[in-house]
C-alpha cells in the first residue's frame, strides 16, 4: 500500500515505522519538555497539586530569583556558572589539543611502539575513571593543587575516548596529501595544522561536544578535588539545592536545572551532522 | 603557524631530522628518525600516565595497605580483600546491586539503541529523531532528578502513582524511591532513558558504512525479509561498532548508576537498596578516608569492567576475517 501526502509517497511499512518512532521520540522527550516548562512556572504553579505538566503563565521570575536573590549569599549562583563554564572551556581546549596531537602520529606515522601504544589506549577505554580516583587524589594532593581550577582540569585532559575517535578519523586522510605537503617543504608541525586539522573538523567538533558534556555534567571531580564552596561547579550546587529541599528555593532550583540541561543540547544540535560523520569510523577492529 | 610558508632547501635540513649526520647509539638513532612522532605524543602521554596508568598501578599497591592519609601506608597483605568479601555485607550487597543493574540495563540499552538506529536508518527524515533519542544522554543525572522526583513521587500526585491508580493497577500510592523493592528498578529505568544516546549514534553511523553490495548479494542468495537481512548481513558487518558500543556501555553502566542512585536515593540509600560499588568506594575513600580499603574496592571494580571488556574484545574480534 502506498500513502500519498502532498507530493511525498511513502509505503505503509514506512508509515508505521515513522508513527512508532514519533510516539517513542515524543515519549522520550517528555522529561526534557518538563524541565523547560517547569523552569518557567510562577510559584503558584510550581506547588500545584496535581503537578501541571505544561506551564500556563510562563515567567522568567525563577531565573531572576536564582541569579539576583542569591547574589547576596556567601557564594552567588553566578559563581558556580562561571566555574562550570571556565573548567569546561579549559578542559575542552586542552583535551581536544592533546588528543589531536597524539592521534596524528598514531594514525599517520610508522614508529617503534606505535602498536603497543594503541593497545594501551584501547585498554584504557575500558577503565571506569573512578577506579583511579584515590591515586589521582593523591597526585593532585601532592601537587598542592587541591581546591584550585588546576585540580578540576589537569586530571581530565588525557581522554582515551577522544584520542581513539580522533585517530580513527585521521586514518581516512590520504597519505598522498600529507606526502605532497612535505615535498613542498612543510614541516610535520605545518602539515598537522594546515593539512590534517582542517580535514578532521567533524572529529574535533565531536570531541568538543563529548568533552564539554562530560566535564559540564561531571560530579566526581568537583566532589573529590574541591573543598570550599566557591570552587564548586553547577552539578554540586544543584545537588546541594536538592538536599536542602527548602520550599523557598523551588523556583531557583527549577531555573538552575534548566541552565544545567540546555547548553549541551544546544551545542549538540549545532554539530549533530559532524558527530554522526565521526562516529562512522568508531568501530574497533581488533 | 607563521612559519607555514617556509620552504626551500634550508628548511629541509632543520625539519627533516633523518637528513642529519648519522647518530651513534640506538636511542639517538631512534630519536633522530622518529623524534617528531614521539614529540607529538608526548603531551598526551604525560597526562595519560600521570593521571591514568600510574594511578591504576598505585591503586593496586594501595589495596594491600592500610592507609588513612595521616600516616604513611602500611602493607597488610590480603586483609582488605578478606574483609571486603567475608565481613562487609554491604559491599557484597553493592556488588549484587551493581551486577544486577549492569547485566540487565547494559544489554537492554545496547539492543534498544541498535534497533532504534536500524529503524531510523529505514526512513528518510533522521535529524529530528536522532536529536530526540540522543538528547537524554546529554543531560546531567543530578539535574534530571527534578523530573524523576515528581514522576516517582510517593504521594498520590506523583505521575506514576496517579497513572497507575487511575488505571486501577494499584489502590494506594506507592513509595517508589523509598521502598527497597523499587528503588533499584527506578534507577535502572532512568539509566535506560539516559544511556541510549552515544551507542545509538555509533550504530546509526555504522549502518551507513555497511557495504550495500552485500545486500544485493543477499537478495540473490534468497534473503528476503528485512529481519533476515539484519541478522545475516547488517549485524556481522557491524562487529567493530558493536565492540565499541559494548565497551562504552560497560563503562557507562558501572559508573553512571552511582550518580542516578545518589541523586534519587541518596547516600546511603534506605537499607542500601540502591547501593552501588561506586557508592561504597566513595563512602570509604572520601567520607571515611580509609584509602587502602577503598583502593581494594576500586581494584575489584577494575577487574570486573576490564574482564567484561576483554570478553567483548574476544567475542567481537574481526582479526580472522
Amino acid at each position: 500500500m502506498i500513502i500519498r501526502v502532498g507530493k511525498f509517497k511513502i509505503t505503509s511499512g514506512e508509515f508505521t515505522t515513522i508513527a512508532a518512532l514519533t510516539i517513542l521520540a515524543a515519549f522520550m522527550s517528555l522529561p526534557l519538555i518538563f524541565v523547560v516548562s517547569h523552569a518557567l512556572k510562577p510559584i503558584d504553579e510550581l506547588f500545584l497539586f496535581p503537578p501541571r505538566f505544561i506551564v500556563r503563565n510562563p515567567t522568567l521570575r525563577n531565573f531572576q530569583d536564582l541569579l539576583i536573590a542569591t547574589y547576596s549569599l556567601n557564594v552567588p549562583f553566578i559563581r558556580y556558572i562561571f566555574n562550570s563554564v571556565f573548567v569546561a572551556f579549559c578542559t575542552v581546549l586542552g583535551g581536544v589539543l592533546l588528543a589531536s596531537l597524539a592521534a596524528y602520529p598514531l594514525a599517520k606515522h610508522n614508529f617503534p611502539g606505535r602498536h603497543a601504544m594503541f593497545i594501551v589506549v584501547i585498554a584504557a577505554l575500558m577503565f571506569t575513571p573512578q577506579v583511579t580516583a584515590i591515586p589521582r587524589y593523591l597526585v593532585v594532593y601532592q601537587l598542592g593543587i587541591i581546591d584550585t581550577y588546576f585540580a578540576l582540569v589537569l586530571p581530565n585532559l588525557a581522554i582515551p575516548y577522544a584520542l581513539f575517535l580522533m585517530k580513527q578519523f585521521m586514518e581516512q586522510i590520504p597519505a598522498a596529501l600529507i606526502e605532497s605537503a612535505k615535498i613542498d617543504g612543510a614541516t610535520e608541525w605545518t602539515v598537522f595544522w594546515r593539512v590534517v586539522m582542517p580535514l578532521v573538523t567533524p572529529a574535533w567538533a565531536t570531541l568538543v561536544i563529548i568533552i564539554f558534556v562530560g566535564t559540564w555534567n561531571d560530579i566526581w571531580a568537583p566532589l573529590v578535588f574541591t573543598r570550599t564552596e566557591s570552587m564548586r561547579t553547577l552539578p554540586i550546587a544543584l545537588q546541594t539545592l536538592i538536599s536542602q529541599g527548602s520550599v523557598a528555593r523551588q523556583g531557583a532550583y527549577a531555573a538552575a536545572t534548566f541552565i544545567m540541561i540546555t547548553p549541551p543540547v544546544v551545542l549538540f544540535t549545532l554539530v549533530q551532522r559532524r558527530v554522526i560523520a565521526t562516529m562512522a569510523h568508531s568501530g574497533i577492529k581488533a | 603557524m607563521a612559519e607555514a610558508k617556509s620552504s626551500g632547501p634550508g628548511a629541509e635540513v632543520t625539519t627533516q631530522p633523518r637528513a642529519v649526520a648519522e647518530p651513534k647509539t640506538g636511542l639517538q638513532r631512534l630519536l633522530a628518525q622518529y623524534g617528531v612522532s614521539y614529540a607529538f605524543l608526548l603531551p598526551y602521554m604525560i597526562f595519560f600516565f600521570a593521571f591514568l596508568i600510574i594511578p591504576v598501578g598505585v591503586a593496586i599497591w594501595l589495596s594491600f595497605t592500610y592507609f588513612n592519609m595521616l600516616e604513611p601506608p602500611r602493607v597488610i597483605g590480603w586483609s582488605n580483600y578478606r574483609l571486603l568479601f567475608l565481613e562487609d555485607d554491604i559491599f557484597v550487597l553493592s556488588i549484587r546491586n551493581t551486577l544486577f543493574f549492569a547485566f540487565i540495563t547494559g544489554p537492554v540499552s545496547l539492543t534498544a539503541s541498535f534497533l532504534l538506529a536500524w529503524f531510523i536508518n529505514q526512513i528518510r527524515v533522521r535529524t529530528i529523531y536522532a536529536l530526540a533519542f540522543y538528547a537524554p544522554s546529554l543531560t546531567s543525572a543530578i539535574a534530571m532528578a527534578v523530573v524523576w522526583r515528581i514522576v516517582f513521587s510517593g504521594d498520590r500526585y506523583g505521575y506514576m502513582n496517579y497513572f497507575l491508580m487511575r488505571m486501577g493497577f494499584i489502590q494506594e500510592p506507592f513509595l517508589w524511591l523509598i521502598d527497597q523493592r523499587t528503588m533499584l528498578p527506578v534507577v535502572m529505568f532512568v539509566m535506560l532513558w539516559m544511556s541510549m544516546g552515544n551507542n545509538f549514534l555509533v550504530f546509526l553511523a555504522g549502518l551507513q558504512t555497511v557495504n550495500t553490495e552485500l545486500y544485493e548479494a543477499g537478495k540473490v542468495d534468497g534473503i528476503a525479509h528485512p529481519l533476515q537481512e539484519m541478522w545475516y548481513i547488517t549485524l556481522p558487518s557491524m562487529k567493530p561498532q558493536m565492540l565499541f558500543g559494548v565497551i562504552n556501555a560497560v563503562v557507562l553502566m558501572f559508573s553512571a548508576g552511582f550518580e542516578i542512585s545518589l541523586s534519587l536515593a541518596g547516600l546511603p540509600s534506605p537499607l542500601y537498596a540502591a547501593h552501588m560499588i561506586l557508592s561504597h568506594l566513595y563512602d570509604y575513600a572520601f567520607i571515611r578516608f580509609e584509602m587502602g580499603y577503598a583502593a581494594a574496592i576500586a581494584v575489584i571494580l577494575f577487574i570486573i569492567t576490564f574482564g567484561i571488556g576483554q570478553g567483548a574484545l574476544r567475542l567481537l574480534s574481526t582479526k580472522d576475517e
